[in-house]
């Protein structure tokens, strides 16, 4: 499925739930998005600018840092040039614009210092991390289980090390000098940037388009840095600001405690004077505190709108209730026959482009299902059919909006009706069977519990009473076993017996209306054409009505009374089965069944044996 | 002369957990494609023709038996020796999203495998007008991101990038089944063309035994890791000798009611014969 409006190729793992009853997302849905959402694409710099977190925080940072580079040329003093006569010499005097420290050090000078034992300190920790977590992290991902496990192991092992007491601990190793415990500490970062790492690349490197570079002849250095580590700048890039906050602070917290020379010049060292002449000089502290804040701040602040950026804005929060979403329409009541179970009429479902317009996938859709009757809704992805199914149901996406038109049920209006007004008719009067029934089983609760709580709501009766009339239906569905079926886990059965279970569950209540989104797409063709048996079969004894949503002619053929050719919102033609296949009125249905291979038709032309260009031989 | 002959090819997973037993899911299968020549390879998910394919592309180790390519064994090739068959066998993948890296252009990945086999930035440019122009894309395609195209467009793409080393052999691994009806039987014309103009031979896996029959010089069905029929793609899809080719057969649906009513009743009749699942 196309992800127009992602930067990166995994933020398509944390789109929004794409196969669930509440949030389904189909093709269609995908091109409302495209249409949009391609032509508005924005390099991440512009998004970082749009973002005045992200402003102010980068330009606070690069003041800072840009006083700390200018340094030789500002600072009135050097860092430990201490004159005796402005020890504790409060803020204000003349050339000591904040004063002087308990040694006579002038403190603004002392702080521009501490800006560059910053920012050395970051460059070191960080870097250090940043190397030695992504080479390890992109090794330990990309080879095989041995060297995995190596790798995991060494960082296993260095995360166990409690990081400070350490630094403290290696005080005679390093001598003291921060350079030297930054470097340590470093190492110490480098699990967590490791396992960002290593975990991106097993999500990347079983991608079919390192295998298709792999083919190509590409060596592993190569997709490493071509292929999987493009992947993962991102999440680094965020990585590395938060760690930059956190050299920097615990620099600063070593030098607070003492820790290393006193000759250089830090916050940790200045706040610590301060606190010691807090009741003869209560502002020395003040200064580099509010320095340290201030950088650590932006440091955090910024990698949170660098997440932003690179991983889409939060998601949405999920409608509770609500129901979905309608414009204004014109109240204006259609006749439908009374024969007709589902009447839709002049249907329009349109999604918001980033630009804040609707474009609208489905224009005007009109349908009549007769009570016991098996419509077809075909089309190509992208013309709205599952759309369509989906607002009968009420469960389009959040962000869809519908309108115009009406959906009649028995009579009854349904665009409009809360979640609650819906809830009696869903999974009891309407029922669905989804295209992925995998994805449509919990896994992590046995397949009978999922059964009984949706027979249970849907017919409230006792459990005892719906665990006896789950297994009829599981055996009824053609399962051999349904008892043990029945405690399965969902990924103990196969996809055939996962539909299976799903169209059990579908008609335990006799609902009228069944609603069957690409039901045999995702199986293989002998099931498949057991689940279209066994869909017949129920339809007949049940005498519902069914609205199956396939592109498969031999589905619609096998199964169907009538068929609806959509395409691009729109039904083209409507008919009788026989109608449609045999005399096609419109041009666009011929279309799509010319497309159709032929069953006669095979490849007569004999291999070319000359090659007429390429090949080497 | 064939240009691909496998034999005997047995393909095992490691099992799940400590000294669990390998998971075996090609059990010595024997198969060849001779030059400008297209195999079909069908069978249902877990008959292991992906399998078949992956091995041939030295994606996975197979664990007995042999593949020669142009009378070499290339079965256990590693690094190096692999990467020298690169300009001879290419791929092109069922998922057209997930085969194009999104991040590069189209251009940079056509011009990717070019660049590798030492041809200058100049030449691959060139090269990627032609190949683009041979699948029917427009030159300015170069420019642009893989999310721009739909399925079948990226798809295109691919098989441009498969054709770019003029290799001798392409494992198609069920190219056209994302593909919407009308896009499918176009990408399958191009296929075709493309054959017809270059010799190129196909091992074209799939689970559609109507793309298959369009396609396929010869077909191969596959069934739990073992081969059960080969032969000329007409004979096998039209008087199958082993029943389960008859049950795969039946089971595809057919886009007319009547026609359709008849098999299914065929196949009901014969439900109880032959493989059962």
């Amino acid at each position: 499925m196309a992800q127009p409006e992602s930067e990166r190729p995994l933020t398509r793992r944390i789109e929004p739930v794409t196969k669930s009853v509440t949030a389904p997302s189909t093709s269609s849905i995908a091109v409302a998005r495209a249409n949009g959402g391609a032509t508005t694409r924005t390099p991440l710099w512009k998004k970082l600018l749009r973002d005045p977190q992200a402003v102010v925080t980068t330009g606070i940072l690069v003041v800072i840092f840009a006083l700390g580079l200018l340094t030789p040329l500002i600072a009135p003093h050097g860092p430990n040039e201490s004159v005796l006569s402005m020890v504790n010499a409060p803020p204000g005097t003349p050339g000591y614009p904040l004063g002087a420290d308990e040694s006579g050090r002038d403190i603004f000078s002392r702080l521009l210092h501490s800006i560059n034992t910053a920012a050395i300190s970051a460059i070191l920790g960080t870097g250090v991390a940043l190397i030695v977590g992504i080479t390890a992290g992109l090794i330990g991902g990309y080879f095989g289980r041995a060297t995995r496990a190596t790798t995991e192991w060494i960082f296993s092992l260095i995360m166990t090390f409690p990081g400070l007491l350490l630094l403290i601990i290696l005080m005679p190793v390093t001598g003291g000098d921060y350079r030297a415990t930054m470097l340590i500490f470093g190492v110490l970062l480098a699990p967590g940037i490791y396992r960002i790492v290593r975990n991106l690349v097993l999500g990347v490197k079983n991608e079919l388009y390192v295998d298709a570079a792999r083919v190509s002849g590409v060596g592993t250095p190569r997709i490493l840095g071509r292929h999987v580590l493009t992947v993962v700048r991102g999440p680094i890039i965020i990585a590395a600001a938060f760690m930059v906050g956190s050299t920097i602070a615990v620099q600063s917290g070593l030098a607070f405690l003492g820790v290393g020379s006193l000759e250089i010049p830090s916050f940790g060292a200045m706040i610590s004077s301060g606190f010691r002449n807090l009741y003869i000089a209560p502002t020395q502290f003040l200064w580099p505190s509010l320095l340290l804040g201030l950088i650590t701040a932006s440091l955090v602040l910024l990698g949170n709108s660098l997440r932003d950026a690179f991983e889409g804005s939060k998601p949405k929060p999920s409608k509770v209730g609500a129901g979905q979403r309608v414009a204004e329409i014109d109240a204006e009541t259609l006749a439908v026959p009374p024969a007709v179970l589902l009447g839709v009429r002049g249907l329009a479902i349109a999604y918001p482009t980033p630009s804040g317009d609707l474009i609208e996938v489905v224009k005007g859709v009109d349908l009549d299902i007769a009570r016991g009757e098996v419509l077809g809704l075909v089309g190509e992805s992208g013309s709205g059919k599952s759309q369509t199914a989906f607002a009968t149901l009420g469960v389009l996406p959040n962000e869809a909006v519908i309108t115009g038109g009406s959906i009649l049920f028995e009579g009854r209006e349904l665009i409009g009706l809360s979640d609650a007004q819906m809830r009696p008719l869903r999974g009891k009067a309407i029922a669905y069977i989804p295209q992925e029934p995998m994805s449509n089983l919990d896994p992590s609760y046995r397949v009978g519990s999922q059964l009984v709580e949706g027979v249970r709501s849907a017919l409230g009766i006792s459990k005892k009473e719906a665990k006896s009339r789950v297994l009829a239906l599981l055996e009824r569905c053609g399962i051999a076993d349904p008892a043990r079926t029945f405690d399965s886990y969902p990924h103990q059965i196969s996809g055939g017996m996962a539909q299976r279970v799903l169209i059990a569950g579908a008609v335990a209540s006799r609902p009228k209306l069944l609603i069957a989104d690409e039901p045999t797409t995702a199986l293989d063709v002998t099931v498949q054409a057991e689940i279209l048996d066994l869909l017949r079969d129920l339809q007949s004894e049940l005498d519902m009505a069914v609205l199956i949503v396939t592109h498969n002619f031999g589905v619609v053929a096998d199964l169907c009374d009538r068929i609806a050719v959509m395409r691009q919102g729109r039904i083209v033609e409507t008919g009788l089965a026989a109608q449609i296949f045999g005399d096609p009125q419109h041009e666009y249905t011929r279309t799509l069944l010319g497309a159709i291979l032929d069953e006669s038709s095979y490849r007569t032309d004999p291999p070319v044996t000359a090659p007429t260009q390429g090949g080497q031989a | 002369m064939t240009l691909l002959e496998i034999d005997g090819l047995r393909v095992a997973f490691p099992g799940r957990g400590f000294r669990a037993a390998p998971n075996e899911v090609l059990h010595g299968v024997s198969l060849s494609v001779a030059p400008g020549e297209t195999l079909g390879l069908v069978g249902e998910s877990g008959s292991g023709k992906t399998t078949i394919g992956r091995a041939v592309l030295g994606l996975v180790k197979p664990s007995g038996g042999t593949i020669r390519f142009e009378g070499r064994e290339i079965g256990g090739l590693q690094g190096r020796a692999r990467r020298g068959l690169s300009d001879d066998i290419q791929v092109v993948f069922q998922d057209p999203y997930s085969s194009l890296n999104p991040s590069l252009t189209i251009g940079d990945t056509l011009s990717e495998p070019l660049i590798i086999q030492g041809a200058t930035r100049r030449d691959a440019r060139a090269r990627v007008r032609t190949l683009l122009d041979q699948v029917g894309l427009p030159s300015d395609a170069v420019e642009r991101l893989p999310r721009e195209f739909s399925g079948g467009q990226r798809q295109r793409v691919a098989i441009a990038r498969a054709l770019g080393p003029r290799p001798k052999l392409i494992v198609c691994d069920e190219p056209v089944s994302a593909l919407d009806l009308t896009t499918q039987a176009l990408v399958m014309d191009l296929l075709v063309d493309i054959q017809r103009q270059t010799g190129v031979a196909y091992l074209f896996v799939s689970h559609d035994l109507t793309v298959i029959r369009h396609i396929s010089h010869r077909v191969a069905v596959l069934y739990r890791g073992d081969l059960v029929e080969t032969g000329a793609a007409f004979d096998v899809t039209s008087k199958p000798e082993h029943p389960y080719t008859r049950t795969l057969l039946l089971a595809a649906p057919v886009a007319d009611p009547a026609e359709q009513r008849r098999r299914r009743d065929e196949r009901r009749a014969t439900a109880t014969a032959g493989v059962d699942r």
